[in-house]
């Protein structure tokens, strides 16, 4: 199916920009200072499609730290905690819903 | 852009003309499909070689007729993900007898280099220069070969049978 | 077994410096993410949702133990512990980090493992029969033409930058354990009335978004012309295959557009000037890929030997027996499938500790030797006899002797949403709850033959479409939806399913299935008619009532 990055961007709620780690694939969120981070805490988080175009912009302009970056939805609680806003991003943040064989 | 031909980097001796540019006069040019097709008549009568860029969605076969005036063949890619004018150059070499100069263009990348080659490919214009420079790496990467094409390289279909690595490399 | 020579080492080795030459050049920067992407698909490596993936092939589906070993090596040095065996007779490391993978590469090379052509818009890992040169039913080994094909695809300078990717499969046996019909090409070898060996050549199978059965474009291909007779389509596709939109890029849609007689016209055509060129196959080249399968030197043995007779005695053995244990061509002999799925585990996972085993295993007691599947398993295909007893009981101690093969809780699923960039839905925990229901497994031997095939999207990698009863995962407003289909096979009487009715929910699918089994239990002939043959003589429909009925 259409992976986010292809998809019609839909801003309907707080979203943030993730990608994966160049070296290691690691899920990495877009922060306020223009940098990556692999804690969502860190997270940029913006409520309108044109913000969320223009840190996607931004986080686009050099693919050498992220590859893939696409803007995905974020909860944020009344404290607010950041939250993965989908099931996806909740397996991207917290692996796979069922115990890893060992 | 550079152009590598038989692993030398040399001097593009041919001038690009749009299909509504004027030809210049006594030199190499290198025309457009359009061109060919509606010009083809009045293009034998030019004293300077001509060159034509067959696109690669059009059927090389159709090419045919025309062989006899053209002095350069150059085969397009339009992204470097896009492989039909590799068929194309293959057909040109073996079914066509097409034994003139063959050229590589568009997003003509380093990674595909040997590939080309191997397709008969003689001539490539690299969109890197850093790519041109390590024509001779990018080529020589590889010193087996399984399968037979339009190059010289000996393919394993029937190099094994002898059984030796020694003297596989052209 | 095949045996690399000198050359295939040399290839392997000049790949992965290449590929680590790639990887240097991506770190750097010289190479965009867009340049880099299809040069390392070409390599297996993928980046999924948590991490890079490496898809390593199995050719043909053979292993040797050194082989397997190096694999538990790499999944405990550069993975998770773990590795996960799919459909196409791959097997995946979901947690690789690029700037590790060249290492792990090199390990791979050095016995003669790889991930080339693993993916990317190039001829695949050509797969074939996991039961090859073992089950008496094949009139040639399979793996011989497979290999040739390998030879013949591995780095082809005209047929690495296709519309789309390329699968081909091969078998040589009467009934089909490759999914050869639904392939890109299917090869099924056969001898003609004079006792030749040619292929049946179809083309234009496949799954995924718009599902076909191949069509057969040539009854009888003599076997030493399938070379250039498969030049001949790669070339015609390579060039008039569709380009401009990726979902009508497979061969399939080619076929299907011209239909397959211009098609054929069109190979038919571009073969004949060919045909006799320098890819026509020699006795001397076809002698000399086939030498280098090294057979193993069976022993003269009686079938049924005492030390089986006593075991069976043993009813846990007895079931295993009787599930995982297949007709092997030399008498005292058998085929063992080891099954990947447990009650309740991940399909197709196996751990590093398991393969190890698994080594160890068929080093003692099957000539070095394994193969795997479509169907996500493992095969022992040379066992003596008298030795199952033995084999048996460490397969059992290390958790690989599930007697549930071809049963309702062997399914094939595809990773889903809990690894996949591309998925819509999870599919391991839906076929983890499907095979609880059923983990009393004389209830499932009860039900018999049962093949459930689970994708979590349209892509299907878990093949959905030809599964007795197929599951496919789609998105409706961000919740998980399944839809099910009924009555497809991946065998040589090869169908799509049908579709039973509207979508149902995640929670909903394992008492779905199970009141398909239960309807299907009513409604069926006989114990001696499978599920798949009730849905031939009866359709969906009665299914179809029952079941919505009930939800």
């Amino acid at each position: 199916m259409a992976a986010p990055q292809q998809q019609k961007l839909k801003v309907n709620g707080p979203v943030a920009v993730t990608a994966n780690r160049l070296t290691d694939g690691a899920v990495v969120w877009r922060t306020k200072a223009g940098g990556w981070s692999v804690e969502l805490a860190d997270a940029a988080v913006v409520t309108t499609a044109d913000a969320a175009l223009a840190l996607l912009a931004e986080a686009g302009k050099r693919d050498l730290d992220a590859v893939g970056p696409y803007v995905a939805p974020v909860l944020v609680g009344t404290d607010g905690a950041l939250a993965p806003g989908n099931l996806r991003e909740r397996i991207r943040v917290a692996g796979p819903t069922f115990e890893l064989p060992h | 852009m550079p152009l590598i031909e038989k692993g030398e980097i040399v001097a593009d001796a041919y001038v690009r003309v749009a299909d509504d540019e004027a030809l210049p006069e006594g030199a190499p040019v290198l025309i457009g499909i359009d061109r060919l097709l509606s010009e083809a008549e009045a293009l034998k009568g030019r004293q300077a070689p001509v060159g034509i860029i067959w696109p690669n969605n059009r059927p090389i076969a159709e090419i045919e007729p025309y062989l006899p005036q053209l002095a350069l063949i150059a085969l397009n890619f339009p992204s470097f993900r896009d492989g039909r004018a590799y068929s194309q150059a293959r057909l040109l070499r073996e079914r066509l007898g097409w034994t003139g100069p063959l050229r590589a263009i568009g997003n003509v990348l380093r990674d595909q280099f040997l590939l080309m080659e191997r397709s008969g490919f003689d001539q490539i214009e690299a969109v890197k220069p850093a790519d041109a420079e390590a024509f001779d790496e990018a080529t020589h990467r590889y010193t087996v070969f399984y399968q037979p094409a339009t190059d010289a390289r000996p393919s394993l279909l029937r190099q094994r049978l002898g059984r030796t690595i020694a003297g596989i490399r052209s | 077994m095949y045996a690399y020579d000198e050359f295939d080492r040399a290839f392997l080795a000049e790949r992965v410096a290449e590929f680590r030459d790639q990887v240097g050049r991506r770190l750097s920067g010289a190479l965009s993410e867009d340049e880099f992407k299809p040069l390392r698909l070409m390599n297996g490596v993928y980046l999924q949702l948590h991490a890079y993936m490496l898809r390593i092939a199995i050719p043909y589906g053979t292993l040797s133990a050194a082989q397997l070993r190096r694999m538990a090596h790499v999944a405990r040095v550069y993975d998770r512990g773990y590795g996960h065996f799919t459909t196409r007779q791959n097997i995946q490391f979901n947690w690789i980090k690029l700037d590790e993978l060249p290492e792990a590469m090199a390990a791979l090379a050095e016995v003669g493992v790889h991930g080339i052509q693993t993916s990317g818009n190039c001829i695949r890992n050509v797969t074939t029969d996991q039961w090859a040169a073992a089950t008496p039913e094949e009139c040639d080994d399979p793996r011989i033409w497979a290999e040739i094909l390998r030879q013949y695809s591995t780095l082809h300078p005209e047929f690495t930058y296709l519309p789309r990717k390329f699968k081909i499969a091969v078998t040589a046996a009467g009934h089909d354990r490759a999914a050869i019909k639904v392939h890109d090409v299917g090869l099924r070898l056969h001898r003609n009335e004079a006792g030749e060996l040619g292929f049946e050549v179809l083309v234009g199978g496949g799954l995924g978004r718009t599902p076909f059965v191949g069509k057969s474009i040539r009854p009888f291909l003599p076997a030493r012309e399938l070379l250039s007779y498969i030049e001949a389509i790669m070339r015609v596709y390579n060039q008039y295959g569709r380009r401009d939109n990726i979902y009508k890029a497979r061969i399939k849609i080619l076929v299907h557009e011209i239909g397959a007689e211009e098609f054929s016209k069109a190979v038919e055509a571009e073969w004949a000037a060919i045909r006799d060129g320098a890819l026509h196959l020699t006795d001397e080249a076809i002698a000399d890929i086939r030498d280098r399968f090294i057979y193993p030197a069976f022993e003269t043995l009686e079938n049924e030997p005492a030390e089986l007779i006593e075991a069976l005695a043993d009813p846990r053995f007895a079931t295993w027996h009787r599930n995982s244990v297949h007709t092997h061509k030399v008498p005292g002999h058998a085929i063992v499938t080891i099954s990947l799925k447990p009650v309740g585990a991940p399909p197709g996972d196996a751990t590093a500790d398991q393969m190890d085993v698994v080594a160890d295993l068929a080093e003692r007691y099957a000539f070095s030797e394994i193969r795997v599947g479509h169907e996500q398993n493992l095969c022992l295909p040379h066992v003596a006899q008298r030795d199952l007893p033995a084999l048996w009981a460490a397969l059992d101690a290390a958790g690989l002797a599930t007697p549930n093969v071809n049963l309702v809780n062997d399914i094939i699923s595809c990773p889903g949403l809990d690894y996949c960039a591309l998925a819509n839905t999870r599919a391991i925990p839906v076929a983890q709850e499907i095979a609880k229901r059923f983990a009393d497994l004389d209830r499932a031997r009860g039900v018999g033959r049962l093949h459930i095939n689970i994708s979590g999207c349209i892509n299907a990698c878990g093949h959905h479409h030809v599964g007795h009863i197929g599951i496919l995962g789609v998105e409706k407003n961000g919740q998980e939806f399944f839809q099910i289909t009924l009555g497809g096979r991946a065998d040589e009487h090869a169908q799509l399913g049908t579709l039973l009715g509207p979508a149902v929910s995640y929670e909903q699918v394992p008492g779905l299935v199970e009141d398909v089994v239960d309807t299907y239990m009513e409604l069926r002939a006989g114990p001696h008619e499978l599920f798949i043959d009730t849905v031939a003589r009866l359709g969906v429909e009665p299914f179809k009532e029952r079941v919505y009925a009930a939800h």
